[in-house]
């Protein structure tokens, strides 16, 4: 208790350094909760954006469809149940049908998928109903995301020759209008895929009443059929890919973590080694006092402690306000691109759980902690009357 | 001498390691001070008086031999008695002051009550009584750095007396005065010394404090050459 009051003591009748640290110590964290924030945020708005505009609440799966096997696509379609037929009646749900097909942009060939999608439909946040203004029934109208309008080459009102096989296997070919380019961050709705209307689509493979997928909506987690056709695939399942990636990704944000804490604690420690090695005879004039050693290591180690809480306060003090404000407001990434409606990821709007204020408070103070301990090690290793003549060995 | 007797010292013996070697800077050293005895340990430089003052005030251990100090012995004392020891009764006096820079003065004479747990009403009323002594009431709340070095060695004498030790142990604590506060520092302690019953031990060989001492235990090399008690 005593030494408690000695240190706070210490600690705030001391210079300008001292403040210099607990300056430093409070960017850091203010930084890493801002960091840590802003990589929380971006992920949640990447899963939110994921479940928004692709997946919906899960989806039911013709059994033979398998993303990642471009053969299987084409077989993959089957009549949609009668109960899914009555979810999307009641606008529960939509159905999708895809296809691989083939476009010659610039003459040159390349593989797609076609998505057919109700035009009317608002189960997932893509602006299909846009497909509607092309009114002439002799054009297949299309949408495609803005990567892979960057890969193609095409912009909106550009026509491209597509080829694909109906549900018989017979090649066909015709024109497509590119409607718009819209502007995801969900890669899965945009790379090498044309939205087309789901009619359309079904016209043209002879495929009247089939479907790949249906995507239920947000806000239905399942609905129990009975039927070995459709297998339901729930976020779980979904968004597992992303889940990986995202973990994968985790790895810059704890090394940037590492790297904050690192540099605050270097901060911490350089001013204790400085400050033992300054204070020597201090350190003497307080033993023959008649302070233990042990009294003076505890002593220095709490002028960090003290020195790590108070900058969580200063921190605190700035940061809050800072934060919460950068939370609402959201940060505005410096690439902005035109047509921000359905660009997810142009304002990144951070997230701090007080799981995040706590755990990074606790790290912090525990180490800094520990970096004002190691080096007053040396002080019992220090004779009174040595400390007292400046020697240190 | 009987229950008189503060310090006992019998054949004392203190070397320093110098690489592989020893440097034996205090040779079979005797030596009884009384209570109440206002003495000087006089020499050369390098003679041992501040290493004999240091083991005296168990801030260094002795290679051989022992000192008794108020029943305690100095060699089998393990740190957190010595504190205790240093804490309770004796005071220290440094040459360079060594007051806590980031403190006020009267926090700086404070300082000793707080480690002894004394009540805040306790400790005000002593450190002011001490500051009186001292002639500094009026620099209560001064810093060191805005101090004379005759006012920093003030101070210093009222932190080692606040707690009114029975022995204050002062190393050339006029060393780095001039004539006036020097003996300004001196009369003080005498007085004190008088009043209090206070044991003075000096490391010195500054003839103005040497011409204060009621005895003179002069030091060679690391032996006494003489003792000579005035009256
Ligand atoms: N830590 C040490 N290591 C090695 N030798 C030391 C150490 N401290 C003191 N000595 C040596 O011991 C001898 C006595 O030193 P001491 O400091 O006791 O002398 P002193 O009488 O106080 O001298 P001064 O008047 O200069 O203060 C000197 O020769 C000194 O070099
Ligand atoms: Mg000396």
């Amino acid at each position: 208790m005593l030494l408690l009051k000695l240190a706070f003591r210490n600690i705030t009748h001391a210079g300008v350094r001292t403040w210099l640290n607990i300056i430093v110590l409070s960017f850091a964290f203010v930084l890493i909760v801002l960091t840590e924030g802003l990589y929380d945020g971006m992920l949640q708005q990447v899963r939110d954006a994921e479940i928004d505009s692709n997946i919906g609440g899960g989806q039911f799966w013709q059994k033979d469809y398998d993303p990642y096997n471009p053969f299987s696509i084409e077989l993959s379609h089957s009549e949609i149940p009668a109960n899914l037929k009555m979810e999307i009646e009641k606008g529960n749900a939509t159905a999708v049908l895809i296809t691989s097909a083939s476009i010659f942009p610039r003459n040159h060939i390349q593989s797609v998928q076609f998505k057919g999608i109700d035009p009317d439909q608002k189960i997932v946040n893509l602006p299909v109903y846009i497909l509607k203004n092309e009114t002439d029934s002799s054009i297949i109208p299309g949408i495609i995301g803005s990567r892979m309008a960057k890969s193609t080459g095409l912009q909106a009102d550009d026509i491209v020759s597509a080829r694909w096989r109906n549900i018989n296997g017979t090649f066909d070919a015709g024109d497509i209008k590119i409607i718009k380019v819209i502007n995801t961050e969900v890669k899965s709705i945009d790379n090498d895929q044309i939205w087309i209307p789901l009619k359309k689509l079904r016209d043209m493979m002879q495929a009247p009443q089939q479907a790949t997928l249906i995507i239920l909506n947000k806000n239905i987690s399942e609905i129990p059929i009975n039927n070995s056709e459709w297998i339901f695939k729930d976020h779980k399942y979904l968004l597992k890919y992303l889940n990986e990636n995202i973990d994968r990704k985790r790895i810059y944000s704890t090394f940037m973590f590492v790297l904050l804490i690192g540099m605050a604690l270097l901060a911490v420690f350089d001013t204790q080694v400085l400050a033992i090695f300054k204070r020597r005879k201090e350190i003497g004039t307080l033993m023959a006092l008649g302070m233990t050693k042990w009294d003076v290591i505890v002593l220095y180690t709490l002028e960090g402690c003290i020195m790590g809480i108070l900058s969580f306060i200063a921190g605190f003090l700035y940061g809050f306000p800072l934060l919460t404000y950068l939370a609402k407001k959201g940060i505005v990434l410096p690439q902005i691109i035109e047509n921000t409606q359905f660009s997810i990821l142009r304002i990144l709007y951070p997230k701090y759980g007080l799981k995040l204020y706590v755990l990074t408070s606790l790290i912090l103070f525990i180490s800094v902690t520990i970096v004002s301990f190691l080096p007053t090690h040396r002080i019992t290793k220090l004779k009174p009357s040595d400390a007292l003549k400046g020697k240190l060995t | 001498m009987g229950d008189s007797q503060i310090i006992q010292i019998s054949n004392l013996v203190k070397d320093y390691a110098m690489g592989k070697q020893f440097f034996r800077a205090l040779h079979d050293v005797n030596l009884s001070i009384n209570t109440g005895e206002f003495c000087g340990l006089v020499g050369p430089s390098g003679s041992g008086k501040t290493t004999l003052l240091n083991i005296i005030g168990a801030l260094d251990n002795p290679t051989g031999g022992d000192i008794i100090i108020m029943n305690n012995s100095i060699k089998d004392l393990k740190n957190k008695q010595a504190a205790k020891l240093r804490n309770e009764s004796i005071g220290f006096i440094f040459q360079t002051y060594n007051l806590l820079p980031v403190y006020t003065v009267f926090e700086n004479v404070e300082f000793p009550l707080l480690l002894l747990k004394k009540s805040k009403k306790e400790r005000e009323e002593a450190v002011m009584r001490a500051l009186e002594w001292v002639g500094l009431s009026d620099k209560v709340n001064s810093r060191p750095n805005q101090l004379s070095g005759g006012e920093s060695q003030r101070v210093a004498v009222a932190r080692a007396m606040v707690k009114l030790p029975r022995i204050v142990l002062a190393d050339e604590p006029t060393a780095n005065l001039d004539a006036a506060n020097s003996h300004n520092i001196l009369q003080t302690m005498l007085k004190l010394n008088l009043e209090l019953k206070t044991t003075f031990i000096f490391a010195t060989h500054d003839e103005k404090v040497i011409r204060y001492l009621r005895r003179k235990v002069a030091l060679s090399d690391g032996n006494v050459i003489n003792d000579i008690i005035m009256n």
